[in-house]
């Protein structure tokens, strides 16, 4: 187990590499000015030199790349152009945001998608079937951002009943976990929920079903074992796959919604990559990245380590 | 007095005291349209809002607008600094005599020496606190400045590069920051970090956190990103400017559903910019929208390169008299933009007298078309570069689709070529001949005209075109180049009106732009806020607002 273990953190070494060489060059390749947060247009050219030699962004691509990077390497991602606080201490508190609004998203999402998946799988062709199979199409079809601004309107809006905006009373840096916070917290999560809720609700309903007509099930039936046992057969078998689809569908929450977070303005890592992004502020949109890009490698890691666990099969693979 | 007597009064104010109710802090929360708190450590970032917001409530410049009206363009009007003269012999050298009794919220005095430290911070490259990230957004708005001098406690002399009248119009742009609260956070840096410059950089950042200006409103609660506290500066320098609202919350929600959207919910009392779509319901729930004219353009700027079809004045004067402006104000504005007749209207003291009236009559503009070689079936193709959303562009698609209509009916067919907003302001900067522009013979950009380096000089003085400036056109009028330099030498204010209101009219005249809006900068407040004024500015003065009970 050990040496799977190191044999995969040694291929994700590349990975990272790539994944932060590969967004150096989109954020540069991008037409657009990376100094226009801090150097209007009618800025003398004289001034746009000096500002550009200021910043480094004189020197040869590869130069700025390789600085960059050994920085990185230190643990310093820069410091942001346009507001000229260091990314590092941006990205950890937006990361901090967003892992908050994507674990509650996903316990909602993987909760709801478990057990309609499961009763789908158990009801199949059914009534039941049918509800929960309209309910997950719904949910991975439906726009989240637009599902977002209807919950306000219902919610906020019309009902009054949380807040439409924002991560807590004070801001999100004085975060408690009491009900003058956590409504804060329900209609974007929710929002985010619905993906996930969609998507392994189909996966395990195809899943479940597809084991429950397998000779191994008729033959734990067939012993006289009682359903209870036999759904944790089932459960088991399940289980691999179940955990890498919602492995990924943790990356995706983790990554942050851009629109999910600027709908409800919550200070996450999809409102910072928004902010980044139209101030063209590439320390913060490659600091941003790469750490985002790191936890869907880690994760990916982590879900592999856990199928491992589970299944032998894979381990000895 | 005995001290019986004395015993009585004071039971007397105790009594009173605990009868009367006590007074709750008035607290107005404000949805942004930024997605971040603009930059807080006196030279704010995210163009005019940063200003309106981090700007004009916790610092000042030496001179600062008169947002006090509603019916006239506001004036520049005395700020730190309380008069000003041009040296008569040499015209790059100005004194400024300083406002005594100002203190910084930190307590420590404004003085000429802080006026220099803060021409330092973004000229002199080897101050101490000189920093990169303030010099963009400052030394632009001021370019002739180089170098400021203390004469004595509160006189103080700056140095332009050449003879330039509008030095105390651009010095508003220049917010005095606290020297001496800037020297303790430097001073308190870690004694690990020896590198002055890295020093001075986490100074600046530590001041960010714990800002300190002079003005009306000091920083309470900053959470980046998030949220910024201001409370009432009760030490501010103009009794009649102190706040009468405790506490001002700013908050960033760039979407305007989300904005609309707090507001309607009660978490907000007052939103920016809410969406044409939602006015109605907005007013319906019983919330008043505000809206005056700005000095702000949406424009065409016209390529005036060779081969470029706007070189005819007939055609650019069609293009100006064939689009119906009202109808896009009262249909797709919702009635949320003026229709301009120019850069400045009429009433203000730089429009002059123009002879070319720029109004909607297309029989005019397809008679000037056809003067011009045009017809309905030889008809004219222009492409104009426009952005899909961006600050201060209003609806830049469906507005530019409205003028590609307009404008088909007077032999014009109009290409658009939209593109990145950022990208659009990069453009702009390299001009009609760069490959950027794509064959584009118009850009559509949008403007402040609040002084007239940003409203006129930079459009029109042939000196001004790429890479200098953005003279987007190449615009190359000796007229236009005279006219700029007599108001830059024009230093009685109001010889410089003049000077500045023929510079206009021939602008005007010779149909420099294609001009089709102003913008109204539109504001949802609470009927709870009082006493609020909306100037003809980007500006607003939070400090006039009472909240009724």
């Amino acid at each position: 187990m050990l040496i799977y273990v190191v044999k995969r953190l040694v291929l994700m070494l590349p990975v990272v590499l790539c994944v932060a060489l590969v967004c150096f060059l989109l954020v540069h390749i991008a037409p657009g000015d990376p100094l226009i947060a801090v150097l209007p247009p009618d800025a003398s050219a004289e001034l746009a030199e000096q500002m550009k030699h200021v910043y480094g962004f004189d020197r040869p691509l590869p130069v700025q790349f390789g600085l960059w990077a050994w920085h990185a390497l230190q643990g310093n991602l820069g410091t942001s152009i346009a507001t000229g606080r260091p990314v590092a201490e941006e990205v950890s508190r937006a990361v901090g945001n967003t892992v908050m609004l994507a674990a509650v998203a996903a316990t909602i999402g993987f909760a709801l998608g478990l057990l309609f998946g499961f009763l789908a799988a158990y009801f199949r062709d059914s009534w039941i079937d049918r509800v929960v199979t309209t309910v997950a199409i719904a949910g991975v079809s439906m726009p989240h951002y637009w599902l977002g601004m209807v919950l306000v309107i219902i919610f906020s809006v019309v009902l009054g009943w949380l807040p439409a905006v924002g991560a807590g009373p004070g801001g999100s840096t004085s975060w408690a976990w009491d009900w003058a916070h956590m409504r804060f917290l329900v209609l974007p999560a929710v929002t985010l929920s619905v993906i996930p809720m969609g998507i392994v609700t189909r996966t395990v309903r195809a899943l479940v079903g597809d084991l429950l007509t397998q000779e191994f099930v008729l033959a734990l039936r067939a012993k006289g074992l009682a359903e209870t046992r036999v759904f944790r057969h089932v459960a088991k078998n399940a289980a691999p796959t179940a955990t890498a689809v919602m492995g990924l569908q943790l990356g995706y929450l983790l990554g942050g919604s851009i629109l999910v977070e600027t709908v409800f303005s919550w200070p996450g890592t999809g409102l910072l990559l928004n902010s980044a992004i139209f101030q063209r502020d590439l320390p913060l949109l490659q600091g941003t990245i790469l750490v985002l890009a790191l936890f869907f490698v880690v994760l990916n890691l982590a879900v592999d380590v856990l199928q491992a666990v589970i299944d032998p099969r894979i381990r000895r693979s | 007095m005995t001290s019986l007597h004395l015993i009585r009064i004071a039971l007397a104010a105790a009594i009173s005291a605990c009868a009367l109710p006590a007074v709750a802090e008035t607290v107005v929360r404000i949805g942004m349209t930024a997605a971040d708190i603009p930059r807080t450590l006196g030279q704010p970032d995210q163009g005019f809002e940063g200003n309106r917001f981090t700007g004009n409530t916790m610092y000042e410049g030496l001179t600062v607008w008169d947002l006090s009206a509603a019916d006239k363009p506001s004036e520049i009007i005395p700020g730190l600094a309380t008069g000003w003269a041009v040296d008569a012999a040499d015209k790059t050298r100005w004194t400024f005599r300083l406002r005594p009794g100002v203190t910084f919220h930190d307590g420590s005095d404004f003085d000429a020496d802080a006026v220099v430290w803060n021409v330092e911070k973004v000229l002199k490259q080897d101050a101490p606190q000189f920093d990169a990230s303030q010099v963009g957004v400052t030394a632009s708005r001021m370019p002739t400045l180089r170098a400021a001098r203390a004469i004595d406690n509160m006189t103080v002399e700056l140095t332009t590069s050449e003879p330039d009248s509008f030095l105390p119009i651009n010095l508003m742009n220049l917010y005095m920051a606290s020297p001496a609260h800037w020297r303790k956070l430097y001073d308190g840096v870690a004694a690990s970090v020896a590198d002055p410059k890295e020093r001075s950089k986490r100074a600046w950042d530590a001041f960010a956190r714990a800002a300190s200006g002079t003005g009306p409103w000091k920083m309470a609660g900053f959470v980046p990103r998030e949220r910024l506290e201001l409370v009432r500066n009760d030490a501010y320098w103009d009794p009649a400017r102190r706040p009468k609202v405790d506490r001002l919350v700013l908050l960033p929600m760039p979407e305007a559903s989300a904005r609309t959207a707090a507001l309607l919910s009660g978490q907000v009392d007052w939103i920016e910019a809410p969406a044409p779509d939602s006015i109605s319901q907005i007013k319906q729930r019983g919330f008043v929208i505000y809206a005056n004219e700005q000095p702000h353009v949406w424009p065409w700027q016209f390529s005036r390169i060779e081969g470029s079809p706007w070189n005819d004045l007939k055609v650019r004067k069609a293009a100006n008299l064939c689009v119906d402006r009202d109808a896009m104000r009262d249909g797709l504005l919702g009635g949320l933009m003026v229709a301009t007749t120019a850069t400045f209207e009429k009433g203000h003291p730089w429009h002059g007298h123009p002879t070319f009236e720029i109004r909607y009559d297309p029989d005019s503009a397809r008679a000037l078309m056809t003067q011009a070689g045009y017809s309905k079936t030889r008809r004219l193709k222009v492409k104009v570069q426009t952005s899909a959303s961006g600050s201060g562009q209003m609806l830049p698609v469906p507005m530019n689709e409205f003028v590609q209509q307009s404008l088909a009916e007077c032999f014009f067919d109009v290409e658009l070529d939209v593109i990145e907003w950022n990208t659009l302001f990069t453009n702009w900067r390299k001009g009609a001949k760069d490959d950027a522009a794509r064959g584009a013979t118009a850009i559509n950009v949008t403007y402040s005209s609040m002084d007239p380096f940003f409203a006129m000089v930079r459009f029109l003085d042939s000196r001004m075109a790429p890479p200098v400036s953005n003279n987007w056109g190449f615009i190359n009028d000796p007229e236009f180049d005279k006219r700029v330099a007599a108001a830059r030498h024009a230093f009685d204010p109001a010889e410089r009106d003049r000077a500045l209101a023929a510079l206009h009219e021939r602008s005007v005249d010779e149909a420099a732009f294609l001009w089709i809006a102003h913008d109204v900068g539109p504001r949802a407040l609470s009927p709870k806020i009082r006493n609020f004024v909306q100037p003809k500015s980007w500006f607003v003065d939070f400090s006039t607002m009472t909240i009724a009970n």
